[in-house]
């Protein structure tokens, strides 16, 4: 085959757009999930909380969870009555094998507080990142492009609520995805999954039908940190005002 | 046109500066992923990619599918909202192969004493034992039967 050296000019630059197409490839969808119809969240109700440990372990099986880091923990706390605002907290291994057993009955109270992202709807993390690796879904999930993202670790210093790390081998910020590979099949998440005593509900605020309408109509509701106005959608019933 | 006359240099500038925008398009067509900006400011296949990570835990639907008996000795007991992988752990390998994948039956010892350790942290309502003056290193299981755990109510083995 002989080409001209106006063919080859010609042709060249069209092989070169054909074969950016054939990289680029069409999105991977779950069947029947429709992203427009969803807006996730989670319901921690923490009069439930028994502190075992298992969405913890449940979360780092399911999401491949390097050693010492957390997508999700469990805090105790403890009160004592005269000081409110100076909580003793403690959260050993992030919970994942349960607390130390408190025998006596001493002044103050005791309650566990599950932490993992609050999927903010206004989340500061994914405006500081300087080049669009992380980014709220539409239905309402914060996830990393963890192919795009440089491991600068802006958003860990920008989230709130210390839900970030940079993860160890991969050098790229990781966090809470909600499960998102599940909750696009129409499972819920691995630590809800897990969770004995249905401390854990998640939430799509778009379906009319869930039971979170009408929990947060007849329940004292709480978010982190709602002064920083993150537009947070990890829901806490019950949540003490020492809880930081 | 005497204005342009000498003005050849200037021409040539500009038309240099003309490729070099050429040439930056050119580029950035290449480096910007084709789904970038499809719904916000990032690469819009990055969620599908997300959305390919390997499900870990069944979820007890597909346990359902098939343990119907135990589902129905659940149903009765005080464990009926207690997820199955919530004790046995991960197991949707055994769920899409269920003869080449066995579970193993977790340790009562160990499995109940997690959350039914007596703690004055925990919830007052939610059922306590000192493991060790329960039953003094016997193992949970000997007695009740985990699925429907209460004695009075023939959960005993």
């Amino acid at each position: 085959m002989n080409l001209s050296r106006r063919q080859m000019l010609i042709l060249l630059p069209a092989a070169a757009v054909a074969w950016k197409s054939v990289l680029a490839g069409t999105p991977e969808e779950a069947p029947n999930y429709k992203m427009s119809e969803h807006w996730w969240g989670m319901l921690i109700d923490i009069p439930k909380c028994i502190g075992c440990g298992n969405c913890v372990r449940a979360c780092a099986a399911e999401n491949d969870v390097p050693e010492g880091y957390f997508r999700t923990w469990v805090e105790r706390y403890h009160v004592s009555d005269e000081d409110m605002t100076n909580p003793q907290v403690i959260s050993p291994d992030g919970g994942k094998q349960g607390f130390p057993v408190v025998e006596k009955e001493d002044a103050g109270k005791y309650f566990f507080v599950p932490k993992m992202c609050n999927q903010c709807a206004d989340s500061p993390c994914t405006q500081v990142c300087p080049v669009g690796a992380t980014f709220v879904s539409p239905d309402g999930v914060v996830l990393v492009d963890q192919s795009y993202c440089l491991g600068c670790a802006y958003c860990v210093q920008a989230c709130p609520y210390g839900c970030r790390y940079i993860h160890p081998e991969k050098k790229v910020a990781d966090k809470c995805t909600l499960c998102y590979h599940r909750i696009t099949k129409g499972l819920t998440t691995a630590c809800c999954e897990s969770c004995p005593t249905g401390a854990r509900q998640l939430v799509d605020l778009k379906d009319p039908k869930d039971p979170i309408h009408e929990f947060l109509k007849t329940h004292s509701v709480q978010v982190l940190k709602p002064q920083m106005a993150t537009g947070a959608k990890a829901f806490y019933n019950g949540l003490d005002g020492s809880v930081r | 046109m005497s204005v342009f006359r000498d003005a050849g240099h200037l021409f040539r500038f500009a038309g240099l500066f003309v490729l070099a925008f050429l040439l930056f398009l050119v580029i950035r067509g290449y480096v910007v992923p084709r789904s970038f900006g499809q719904y916000g400011h990032y690469r819009g296949n990055a969620i599908g990619d997300i959305a390919a990570h390997p499900v870990k835990f069944a979820g007890h639907q597909a346990c359902e599918n098939c343990h119907t008996d135990v589902l129905d000795v659940k149903k009765a007991g005080k464990h009926a909202l207690v997820n199955c992988e919530a004790c046995h752990g991960p197991l949707s390998k055994h769920a899409e192969d269920p003869a080449s994948v066995t579970p193993v039956k977790p340790d009562t010892a160990v499995l109940c004493a997690r959350c039914h350790t007596a703690s004055v942290a925990k919830p007052k309502g939610f059922p306590q034992v000192n493991p060790e003056e329960h039953s003094s290193g016997v193992a949970c299981g000997t007695c009740h039967k985990p699925h429907n755990p209460a004695i009075d109510a023939g959960g005993a083995k």
